[in-house]
C-alpha cells in the first residue's frame, strides 16, 4: 500500500515519471501492468492462505486425537453446544461469503455503490456472527464449561439469572463502537464532511448489526433451548444409566446428585410430568419433591440391596466420569482454541473489511485495480471454510 | 505477467479506464446468478449435515459430515475463491497444503496410539461439588 501511496502526487501530475510506458497511479512502481500487480498480490495472498491452513490443521490435529482417545466424551460434552446457533451462525457466514463473492464482483465492474453495500452487508453478518458467538461464550462461561484450568460445571449448580456479566463486557467495546460512530456521523455531518459521513452510516448499521446478533442468540438460547441443552446432556447420561441399571436402584442416593438423576428415572412411568417439569432446573421445589417420593420407594422397596451398590456405581462412576477437567475440560480446552482462534479471524476480517469500506465510499477500485477487495475476499472465505469444517465437528456430534 | 498484450493494457487503462469494457481487461466478473446458485446450494448442503445429524448413522456419521463439508468446501473454493476460473498455480499451491495437512495428521495420529493415554493426568476428579464417591 505504501508503495501506491507514494505513487499517488506524482503519478497525478505527470504520467510519463521515466517510465517507457503510462503509470496508473494505483500501479505500484516495481510493476509493469495492472494485471502482473494482481497476480503477484493474489499469489502471495495464496502463500498466506497456505499457512493459515497449516496453522488451523494443528488444531483440527488436537481434535482429532483426543476424540480417538474419548469419542464419548465429545458425544457427552458436545450436547452442550447449541446446534441452532452454529447453524444460524454457519448461514450467516455462508451469506457473507456471498456478499464478499459479490463485493469483488461489483469492484470489477466498477459498481461503487454496490461494492460499498455489498462490503457493509458482509460486516455486519460478520457481527452477527460475533453477536452469537458472545451469547453462546458468556452462556457456557456461566455454566462454568470451560478448559481445564478453570473447568468448574457442576450439574446441580443453581441457573444463572438475568444477564451475564461476561456478556456485558464482551457487548461493551461494540457498544463503545456504536456511539462513537454515531457521534462522529453526527459531528462529520455537521461540520459537512460528506466522506466521513459517507463512511460513518455503513459502520453504524454494521456495529448495530452486533446486537441484532446477540438478540438472535438470546432468543434461541434462552426458553427451551436455554435449559433443554442442559438438561438433554443430563438426560442423555441418565437414559444410558437407567438401561444400563434397568430399574434398580443405586443405593448410593445421599448425594443430591445421584438424587437428582434417580428422581427422573424412577419416576418416568409415574410422574411423567412432575418429571419433565423438573428436568427444569429452577423447578428445585418440584426436584425436591421427586427426589423425596424416589427415596420413599427406595425405602419402602426392597431394592436396596448392598450388592447392586457395584454394579451401579461402576456404571454410574463411567458415567460421571466425563465431566471431570482432564475430559470435558479438554473438549472445551479444543472447542475454544478452535471457535476463539477463528472468532480473531472474523475480527481481523472486521479490521481489513473496514479499511476496504473506507476505499470504496472513496471510489478506489476499477477494473484494472479490484485486488484488495479479492485478497480479503480471499481470506474471508478461508474463515468461511474453516467455519464449515468446525461447524460439524464440534455441533454435529451424536 | 509474459502477457504480450500488458503494455497495450497499462497504455489503455491509464486513457480510458472509465470507458466501455476492455478486451485486454484481466478481471473476470462472476455473473450474479452464480453467486446465488453456489450461495443456495450451500444452504441446501447446511440444512442436509444439520438433518443427518439427527439420524444415526454410526460409524458412518464422521465420514457424511465431511464429505458434505468437503463439498460445501470445494463449492466456496471453485466459486467463490474463484479457484475455477483462476490461474492453475493458485490451486496447486493451496491443494499443496492439503497434502502437508494430511501428512501431518496421519503420521501425528498413528504415533498418538502409542501414547496418546499419557496426555490425560493420572489423578482425576470430578468437579461436582456434591458427586458421586
Amino acid at each position: 500500500m505504501a508503495t501506491t501511496d507514494a505513487i499517488l502526487p506524482e503519478a497525478h501530475d505527470d504520467h510519463d515519471h521515466g517510465h517507457d510506458h503510462a503509470h496508473p497511479s494505483f500501479l505500484a512502481h516495481h510493476f509493469d501492468t495492472p494485471e502482473q500487480q494482481f497476480d503477484s498480490g493474489k499469489l502471495g495472498m495464496w502463500l498466506f492462505l497456505v499457512t493459515e491452513i497449516l496453522f488451523f490443521s494443528g488444531m483440527f490435529c488436537a481434535y482429532a486425537i483426543f476424540r480417538n482417545l474419548r469419542p464419548d466424551v465429545f458425544e457427552g460434552c458436545s450436547q452442550f453446544l447449541n446446534t441452532k446457533l452454529g447453524a444460524i451462525n454457519t448461514g450467516v457466514l455462508l451469506f457473507s461469503s456471498l456478499t464478499m463473492a459479490w463485493a469483488v464482483r461489483s469492484a470489477q465492474i466498477e459498481d461503487h455503490k454496490t461494492c460499498t453495500g455489498m462490503l457493509a452487508a458482509t460486516l455486519s453478518c460478520a457481527m452477527v456472527f460475533l453477536g452469537v458467538k458472545s451469547i453462546e461464550y458468556s452462556h457456557k462461561w456461566d455454566l462454568g464449561l470451560l478448559p481445564p484450568f478453570a473447568y468448574s460445571y457442576d450439574p446441580n449448580a443453581p441457573h444463572h439469572e438475568g444477564i451475564s456479566t461476561y456478556l456485558v463486557y464482551m457487548c461493551l467495546p461494540f457498544a463503545i463502537g456504536l456511539i462513537g460512530l454515531v457521534i462522529w456521523f453526527l459531528v462529520s455531518k455537521a461540520l459537512g464532511n460528506r466522506f466521513a459521513a459517507d463512511v460513518a452510516k455503513p459502520m453504524i448499521v454494521v456495529f448495530a448489526f452486533f446486537f441484532v446478533g446477540v438478540g438472535l442468540g438470546t432468543i434461541l438460547e434462552s426458553g427451551e433451548s436455554k435449559h433443554a441443552d442442559v438438561a438433554h446432556a443430563m438426560a442423555a447420561r441418565e437414559g444410558a444409566h437407567v438401561d444400563a441399571v434397568h430399574g434398580a436402584v443405586d443405593p448410593s442416593t445421599d448425594s443430591a446428585a445421584s438424587a437428582g438423576v434417580h428422581a427422573e428415572a424412577n419416576t418416568v412411568s409415574e410422574t411423567p410430568v412432575l418429571e419433565r417439569l423438573a428436568k427444569d432446573e429452577a423447578n428445585t421445589g418440584i426436584r425436591d419433591d421427586l427426589a423425596a417420593r424416589e427415596r420413599q420407594t427406595t425405602v419402602a422397596g426392597t431394592t436396596v440391596v448392598a450388592n447392586e451398590t457395584e454394579i451401579a456405581g461402576a456404571i454410574d462412576s463411567v458415567k460421571t466420569e466425563v465431566n471431570t477437567k482432564s475430559r470435558a475440560g479438554v473438549f472445551f480446552a479444543i472447542y475454544y482454541c478452535m471457535t476463539g482462534i477463528h472468532a480473531i479471524h472474523i475480527l481481523a476480517g472486521v479490521g481489513v473489511l473496514t479499511w476496504l469500506l473506507v476505499r470504496s465510499v472513496r471510489k478506489d477500485f476499477n477494473r484494472q485495480y479490484f485486488g484488495p477487495v479479492d485478497y480479503v475476499g480471499l481470506y474471508w472465505h478461508i474463515v468461511d471454510l474453516i467455519w464449515i469444517y468446525l461447524f460439524p465437528l464440534l455441533y454435529l456430534i451424536r | 505477467m509474459s502477457n504480450p498484450h500488458s503494455h497495450a493494457v497499462a497504455a489503455t487503462s491509464t486513457h480510458d479506464a472509465h470507458e466501455g469494457h476492455d478486451p485486454n481487461d484481466f478481471a473476470h466478473p462472476l455473473p450474479v446468478w452464480m453467486l446465488l446458485a453456489v450461495f443456495v446450494a450451500l444452504t441446501v448442503l447446511t440444512i442436509i449435515t444439520v438433518a443427518q445429524a439427527s439420524f444415526d448413522l454410526g460409524s458412518l456419521d464422521v465420514l457424511v459430515t465431511m464429505v458434505i463439508a468437503t463439498v460445501k468446501a470445494t463449492l466456496v473454493m471453485l466459486f467463490f475463491m474463484h479457484l475455477a476460473f483462476d490461474k492453475p498455480f493458485n490451486l496447486i499451491i493451496f491443494l499443496s497444503s492439503f497434502v502437508f495437512v494430511a501428512l501431518f495428521i496421519i503420521f501425528t495420529l498413528t504415533d498418538s496410539q502409542m501414547t496418546s493415554y499419557a496426555f490425560e493426568p493420572v489423578v482425576d476428579e470430578p468437579v461436582t461439588t456434591t458427586a458421586t464417591p
